[in-house]
């Protein structure tokens, strides 16, 4: 069909190779980068633990919306919410219990790290049953417009003064509020080496690598540590994730995505399964939230704006939903270019071109492009809110994804519901470029084929 | 008709549906604690009467802005996320007109069209009001609206057209795209920060039972632009070829193409008049709420989804009595919870209809 196409079947080590070859590029792309900033090692090692941390946790909310979107044809634009819902209910399991005249407001039940997690998922879980019940029922954009208002019901209820702290189990724990709350338990690296006795193995590795980084090292470590475990954990969800769509009750989600009503005549209760996909979904946002946050050491409620569910669409629809690999190299793709480039963009150019001071507003900016035809004020100004129009490049993305790739970067590679493939042999497969079963002659951009393709050279 | 049949017939509701019957129940408390509240003193019948006035001007602000989203939701078939910045976009452009024709020569032009962008000039101080600078308000109300009509035409024309034919998803996430861009767009032309942008306008205080209730200029003006626009909107579908065209059109696109009607020109006549009246809407919210910032658009498009859906997506009528009933539940729910959840309630109110009548109130009258 494609170029992309042709570069994933060639690619040695297939999906895989091109998970690893995106990954790479990108960490060259970064540690070039580094090169024109003058990072030192330091610099460079703590750049690519960031890229790495904002890959990973991109890469499992995708694979989570994938099942929801991509496998089921649930259209949740509430993901923020899930993720609030996980990271707070953890918070308030495994924060310590509350001393008076602490650094903390509020306490929390003090329970291990790893009870906070399980706890923060099944909130998760639960508030994705409640959302589904009513909504599951009704057309797709129904749910779409319930989700999102729930996703702003969980941020204000955050924000509100009510529960920001509150009586349970006769201890003072609470939400918070607006000014938001202290993640002051054990730090999650240090809580994982230690359930496992390894903690002292690990501060001599830290110590070790003073080889390499001479002063404190710690914190550099720490980073790219935690960015591996991510990796891991995308591992995992991916593991799940192919599990849960190649079983029986993946095929049975499929089927529902393609039609309902052919599901339900074939006598299986969707909105069963449809409400178990969805609190799956929603367990893993929430899951995926915990591991965003949990190493930030605070969490506010404005962090939980709808643009980060946004965001994890976007990254959703570049690696082209309904494929675990797509979600992969989505999210990739999203965090080195989209969310992580134009800061970094930033730092080049102020880097490169130093002392120069921007104009404080648009129209101070503007003023001399008009009256002296002078760009400078106005670009500079550019750079300096590139962080909003960081949102208006992915938007406008977004919209030239909708409308010339709709499929995603990968071309359609839909997982089909059937068990057997649908799709011709290999030999007549290659002659219409992975036509279909029905014979048509697959077009770019045509998404009403999707379902009979993409079989084989899926996972 | 005896007691027994009744009791069975009342049986047989309780079971068939149990959830109104739940509804039923919750509305006797509040109401109940809302008439003991009265009975004792602790609630007075005045700040019941500030909280139904405040509910009713919101309320048709958010009607208002509905009534295009219900009419390209139905005619267009998909959910339109970028509405809310579409009003956005007619406050400012509306409000920049005002500022310009009221400080001209006071203040620096720049400052002026750029809304006061920064601090650098503030609507209190240029004496903005519906009585004291009345023809820079209404030149911002005609500002808005056309910049609106201007602005959605051109978004349909270079976004939406093209992809037409494909599925309500496909466009609601395009619409997602279109909003984010249209937000920190705005955001980056016009500052993140909420400006004040009104004096003061003379109100009157009208004596209810125990206490004062007061109605400003502004909730007048308010009023009386609403119910005009809304009444021009009626008579527009009703009486004129193109609202049966867009009835037609609500109901069946194939049909509607086959009978010779131009579908596309329908769609054009839907843009501009839901532009249109989204742009007032922006503008009015801000004359009557005092403040404007980049976000205010969206976050009172949730709550005007909520009310399309509870009135029924298609129906303008449903729209105004969706957009009154969430408007005064945003404000009446402080009655009985805590101010922050007033939000909340109004969203609850919309899942309970999606629950007990998910068609809404207005159901099957496309378009009127």
């Amino acid at each position: 069909m494609s170029v992309r196409d042709d570069i994933a079947a060639r690619m040695p080590g297939g999906d895989a190779g091109l998970i690893v070859a995106t990954l790479a590029t990108a960490y060259i792309l970064y540690v070039l980068a580094g090169v024109v900033l003058g990072y030192d090692l330091r610099g460079q090692l703590n750049s690519l633990a960031t890229l790495t941390f904002y890959i990973g946790v991109f890469a499992m909310l995708s694979l989570a919306l994938n099942l929801h979107w991509g496998y089921t044809g649930l259209f949740n634009i509430g993901i923020v919410g899930f993720m609030a819902v996980g990271v707070y209910v953890m918070a308030l399991v495994s924060k310590p219990l509350y001393v008076a005249g602490g650094a903390a407001q509020v306490g929390g039940l003090g329970l291990p790290l790893i009870v906070g997690i399980i706890a923060g998922m099944v909130a998760a879980a639960l508030l994705g049953f409640v959302v589904a019940l009513p909504a599951l029922r009704l057309r797709a954009d129904y749910l779409a417009i319930v989700t999102i208002a729930m996703s702003e019901i969980v941020r204000f209820s955050f924000l509100s003064g009510e529960l920001q702290q509150f009586q349970l189990l006769g201890t003072r724990v609470g939400f918070g509020g607006g000014s938001g709350l202290i993640l002051d338990f054990v730090p999650p690296l240090e809580a994982l080496f230690r359930s496992v006795g390894l903690w002292g193995v690990y501060l001599g590795f830290v110590d070790a690598t003073k080889v390499i980084v001479p002063t404190n090292p710690k914190p550099v470590v720490d980073g790219l540590i935690y960015g591996l475990l991510l990796l891991a954990g995308v591992t995992v969800f991916f593991w799940l994730l192919k599990r849960t769509g190649e079983s029986p009750f993946g095929r049975v989600l499929k089927a529902i995505r393609e039609d309902e009503d052919v599901a339900n005549a074939l006598g299986k209760d969707t909105d069963r399964f449809k409400i178990k996909s969805f609190m799956l979904g929603c367990a893993l946002m929430g899951l995926a939230g915990i591991l965003w946050l949990m190493p930030q050491g605070a969490v506010t409620p404005n962090f939980f704006r709808p643009r980060v569910t946004f965001f994890i669409w976007i990254a959703l629809i570049i690696g082209g939903a309904g494929s675990n690999t797509g979600s992969v190299l989505g999210g990739a793709t999203f965090a080195a270019l989209l969310y992580q480039g134009p800061r970094y963009f930033q730092n080049l150019v102020t880097t490169v071109l130093p002392n120069l001071d921007s104009p404080p507003g648009f129209g101070q900016a503007v003023g001399p492009l008009i009256s002296q035809l002078d760009p400078v004020p106005f670009l500079l100004y550019t750079i300096d809110s590139i962080r909003q129009l960081q949102l208006v490049v992915m938007g406008l993305v977004l919209i030239w994804l909708m409308h010339n790739r709709p499929e995603g970067l990968l071309g359609h590679r839909k997982e089909t519901a059937s068990v057997i493939s649908l799709s011709r042999p290999k030999a007549a497969a290659a002659a219409t470029d992975g036509g279909s079963a029905d014979g048509d002659v697959q077009t770019d951009g045509g998404v009403d084929v999707a379902d009979s393709n993409g079989g084989v050279d899926d996972e | 008709m005896g007691i027994a049949e009744t009791y069975s017939r009342g049986r047989e509701f309780a079971i068939e549906r149990p959830f109104a019957l739940v509804l039923g129940v919750i509305a006797a408390y509040l109401l109940g604690d809302l008439l003991l509240g009265l009975v004792t003193g602790q609630t007075q019948f005045a700040d019941i009467g500030s909280l139904v006035w405040d509910g009713l001007m919101r309320g048709l602000v958010i009607g208002l802005a509905g009534i295009g989203l219900s009419m390209t939701y139905s005619i267009l078939n998909f959910a339109n996320f970028s509405h809310g910045d579409y009003i956005t976009a007619g406050a400012f452009s509306g409000w920049s007109t005002t500022y310009l024709l009221a400080g001209l020569g006071r203040a620096d032009i720049g400052a002026l069209v750029l809304v006061g962008a920064g601090g650098s000039v503030y609507g209190g101080t240029l004496g903005i009001g519906m009585l004291s600078t009345p023809l820079a308000v209404i030149a911002g109300i005609v500002v808005a609206g056309g910049f609106t009509i201007l602005l959605s035409l051109a978004v349909d024309r270079t976004i939406f057209k093209p992809i037409r034919d494909e599925g309500g998803i496909t466009l609601l996430i395009t619409s997602i795209g279109v909003a984010f861009a249209l937000r920190y767009l705005m955001q980056f032309v016009f500052g993140s920060d909420v400006r004040g942008t009104t004096a003061q306008p003379p109100s009157v205080g009208l004596y209810l039972v125990d206490g004062t209730v007061f109605i400003d200029a502004h909730d007048i003006t308010l009023l009386v632009i609403a119910s005009g626009l809304m009444l021009g909107v009626h008579l527009l579908l009703q009486r004129t070829k193109l609202g049966k065209a867009m009835r037609a059109m609500a109901d069946n696109e194939d049909l509607a193409r086959i009978t010779g009607i131009p579908t596309e020109r329908v769609v054009r006549s839907t843009w501009i008049i839901g532009g249109g009246l989204t742009g007032i809407a922006g503008y009015m919210f801000i004359l009557w709420k005092g403040t404007l910032g980049f976000n205010d658009g969206w976050l009172l498009l949730l709550l005007i989804f909520a009310a399309v859906i509870l009135g029924g997506i298609g129906s303008i009528y449903g729209a105004i009595t969706g957009g009154l009933v969430i408007g005064l539940t945003a404000s009446m729910s402080v009655l009985w919870i805590p101010s922050a959840f007033a939000r909340a309630a109004a969203f609850v109110v919309m899942i309970v209809i999606l629950l007990v009548k998910p068609s809404g109130l207005f159901s099957g009258r496309s378009t009127a």
